[in-house]
């Protein structure tokens, strides 16, 4: 039976240098994968950066991909995850006409209903946030669409995991050697 | 201001290199890479440059006297074509895991970016086909990051290691300070033993009826060859190697049953598809090796011992992975295992010998026909060496002859282009290996094909000297796609054949003693003239234009289904 491709979350663990982003994406780019979202940021541990990227691929091959990221020298650690091992939220920003604002009632609702923060209003534009799973950012954009997007905007999928990361520890033995 | 502990950075990339032991680079000056090249001028007495005649030469002889001496191979280049004349070598030595780290200059860090004369981005094209890589942009950055790249080439599993140094750190000054590198924290070379994996493989390897073993390079690299031997010994195993495992083992031990693979011999490949239990060690599962994996040793427990974690169940599902440095991990296994013998199994493996010899070897190193043979030629050259030479062999056919037919007593005497097979590394390589070996005879076998990619190193033994032995074996044609055009195109001989120079004139441009062969009459004379030589010499045997090389198992099909014709 063939295997079914998957939503997977990679989270990895890395020392903060420049390159690396590019040796990760040359392990997908190897296996014609494509990057579904991308975003990196220091973690919980000083001087520790974290990217999560997400995939859709089959379980096998996600496990091998792991392997190989997880190979490169400034890797600390690399795991995957489903989306039912982890929480993970995405950003997205809406800039609109102000007019529209004044002129469609409707669009108040709109915001409202969704719980959008407004982040900036302006004579000729506002704009707002929401963050949320990728339907419900969706779902703002489609609503939005018709009184007409200046700009749409999401961010990578950023996520923790439910199980804990034992990172620390990692790092603790090199230092006890 | 220029203090008196100070010190130019071209001048401490040579202070590095001196406190990794490294004494002979190989490389090509330009531009960019000036200013360590005139600190190499100046440190000549203790640090050798071998000009080689192109910058794939100099990643090729790194990868030869790495392979033959165990130390890490040193190439370096100037930016631009310099830096990616080397990525051939560095792609190799990256599937065949060779340690070599590779110095490329490059553009002043002001420059970066801006389409400079002989600007590269040679970390974007170095970065999948390296171990690790890094731009030095401050002269301070130079101690530490050589010592990280020595460090990450030569552990674990090793691998090639880039350095790109721009223009203006190898001017600008800092204060020498060399701490040799012992650990990384995001790298962990060689991954700890667990013994309850090893304790389980050792039960399954004792109740086994039809064991076989499989062993790689990663036996020669892990410096395991007395603890797989004893491991052999202890269980009697069948053992067969892979093309880069051969010498691993003496190849006329008695428990040694030749070669998988492609065009490796009938017995192992048959019967890795009747072993009840495979042990592979320090090997990859490589597709050349298992052929469509879908049918293959699928009645078989994988028992896999492997210092790289991602290459376990790459390719083949390993029921048994035992992780970590197979010199430890063979030892203790060996420990465990009790004494053994298999003697009826073994008999399986000598009956499909006995058909191969009949069907392939027979007419391969003893001829009846007219043409030479490569196999005759190698057969003579083991003769001529007793099996104690350094055979370093292209790619091609006459690279699958030569694995299966040369004679080795010692580790280390293999050295042919695997994983990336690249034609035109034997000659660069024999080069390497020859000074990674001194007092080792070095014998290259070439095809005509292969040869003509890197014949310009020829000046390299001009003018260094080195007693290189070269056997081209010509057959007029890039012999290897032309069987292929014949046995799956219709033999539609496409762009295979070739009209070549007169090969031994060309030696004697470069004063190199040359010899050619037509007759098998004069064949075993020339080989002994030759390596009775001290010096370099060229011997250009003509074979058989249409001879094809089997046994064989055609792309994607079964190890079972290896052809004998």
């Amino acid at each position: 039976m063939k295997e079914k491709k998957k939503t997977y979350t990679i989270s990895l663990y890395s020392e903060n240098n420049v390159g690396l982003l590019n040796r990760v994406s040359a392990i997908l780019l190897k296996r014609h994968i494509n990057i579904e979202s991308f975003s990196t940021s220091p973690s919980e541990i000083e001087h520790v950066f974290r990217f999560v990227i997400v995939v859709e691929v089959t379980e096998s091959k996600v496990k091998k991909v792991v392997q190989q990221i997880e190979k490169q020298i400034d890797v600390i650690k690399a795991f995957y995850h489903t989306d039912e091992e982890t929480i993970f939220q995405e950003s997205a920003l809406y800039k609109v006409k102000s007019s529209s604002l004044f002129e469609e009632r409707h669009i108040q609702n709109i915001i409202k209903k969704s719980q959008a923060k407004i982040v900036t209003v302006s004579p000729e534009f506002f704009v707002i946030e929401i963050t949320g799973f990728r339907h419900e950012t969706e779902n703002l954009r489609s609503q939005l669409e018709p009184y007409g997007l200046m700009q749409f905007v999401r961010s990578g999928r950023i996520s923790v995991t439910k199980e804990k990361m034992n990172i620390t520890e990692i790092l603790n033995k090199f230092n006890e050697k | 201001m220029k203090t008196n502990n100070k010190i130019s950075g071209a001048e401490a990339v040579i202070k590095c290199l001196l406190h990794e032991g490294v004494d002979l680079i190989y490389g090509y000056p330009g531009g960019a890479i000036m200013p360590v090249y005139d600190e190499l001028y100046k440190y000549q007495d203790k640090l050798n440059h071998i000009l080689t005649r192109h910058e794939q030469g100099a990643t090729h002889a790194a990868q030869g006297y790495a392979r033959t001496s165990g130390k890490v191979g040193v190439a370096i280049a100037t930016s631009g074509p310099g830096a990616t004349n080397l990525v051939t070598g560095i792609a190799d030595a990256q599937i065949d895991s060779t340690p070599i780290v590779c110095i490329t200059g490059q553009v002043s860090s002001k420059l970066l970016g801006s389409d400079a004369f002989q600007e590269t981005d040679i970390i974007g094209i170095s970065t999948p086909v390296t171990k690790w890589n890094y731009q030095i942009t401050r002269a301070e950055e130079i101690p530490e990051i050589f010592a990280k790249a020595f460090y990450i080439a030569k552990t674990g599993r090793p691998g090639p290691v880039l350095i790109d140094i721009t223009k203006d750190a190898q001017f600008n000054d800092l204060i020498f300070n060399y701490k040799k590198c012992y650990g990384i924290r995001s790298y962990v070379p060689k991954p700890k033993l667990d013994l309850s994996q090893i304790k389980e493989a050792a039960k399954i390897i004792n109740e086994a009826k039809k064991p076989f073993i499989v062993y790689g390079q990663g036996v020669i690299l892990g410096n395991a060859e007395k603890e797989l031997r004893s491991f052999i010994e202890k269980t009697g195993i069948p053992s067969a190697w892979t093309i880069l495992g051969l010498s691993a083992m003496p190849t006329e031990h008695p428990l040694n049953v030749g070669m998988v693979g492609m065009h490796g011999n009938y017995g192992p490949n048959v019967l890795t598809n009747e072993c009840d239990v495979l042990i592979a060690i320090g090997m990859r599962f490589d597709d050349r090796v298992t052929g469509d994996l879908n049918t293959y040793a699928k009645q078989a427990k994988i028992i896999h011992l492997e210092i790289d974690p991602a290459e376990i169940n790459k390719n083949v599902y390993a029921h048994y992975p035992i992780l970590g440095d197979c010199k430890e991990s063979l030892k203790i296994l060996t420990s465990k295992v009790s004494k053994n013998n298999h003697d009826e199994w073994l008999v399986s493996f000598e009956k499909k010998m006995k058909i191969e010899i009949d069907a392939v070897i027979k007419n391969d190193t003893k001829p009846v026909k007219k043409g030479l043979t490569m196999g005759e030629v190698i057969v003579s050259i083991n003769k001529y060496t007793k099996g104690d030479a350094v055979i370093v062999t292209d790619v091609g056919q006459h690279q699958m002859v030569a694995c299966r037919y040369a004679k080795f007593v010692r580790s280390k005497s293999n050295i042919t282009s695997g994983g990336l097979g690249t034609m035109g590394f034997a000659l660069p390589a024999a080069i390497g290996a020859k000074m990674g070996a001194p007092n080792r005879e070095v014998v290259a076998v070439i095809g005509d094909g292969g040869y003509q990619m890197t014949i310009q190193e020829l000046g390299t033994i001009f003018q260094t000297g080195v007693a290189v032995k070269i056997v081209v074996l010509n057959n007029d044609y890039l012999g290897m796609v032309r069987q292929w055009q014949q046995l799956f195109f219709d033999k539609r001989y496409a762009s295979t054949e070739m009209i070549n120079p007169d090969f031994v004139t060309i030696s004697k441009g470069y004063n190199i003693e040359a010899e050619r062969v037509n007759e098998r009459e004069n064949l075993n004379n020339a080989v002994e003239k030759m390596i009775l030589s001290k010096k370099p010499y060229f011997l250009e045997v003509c074979v058989e234009k249409e001879d094809n090389v089997f046994p064989m198992i055609p792309s994607g099909s079964s190890v079972s289904d290896i052809r004998l014709k």
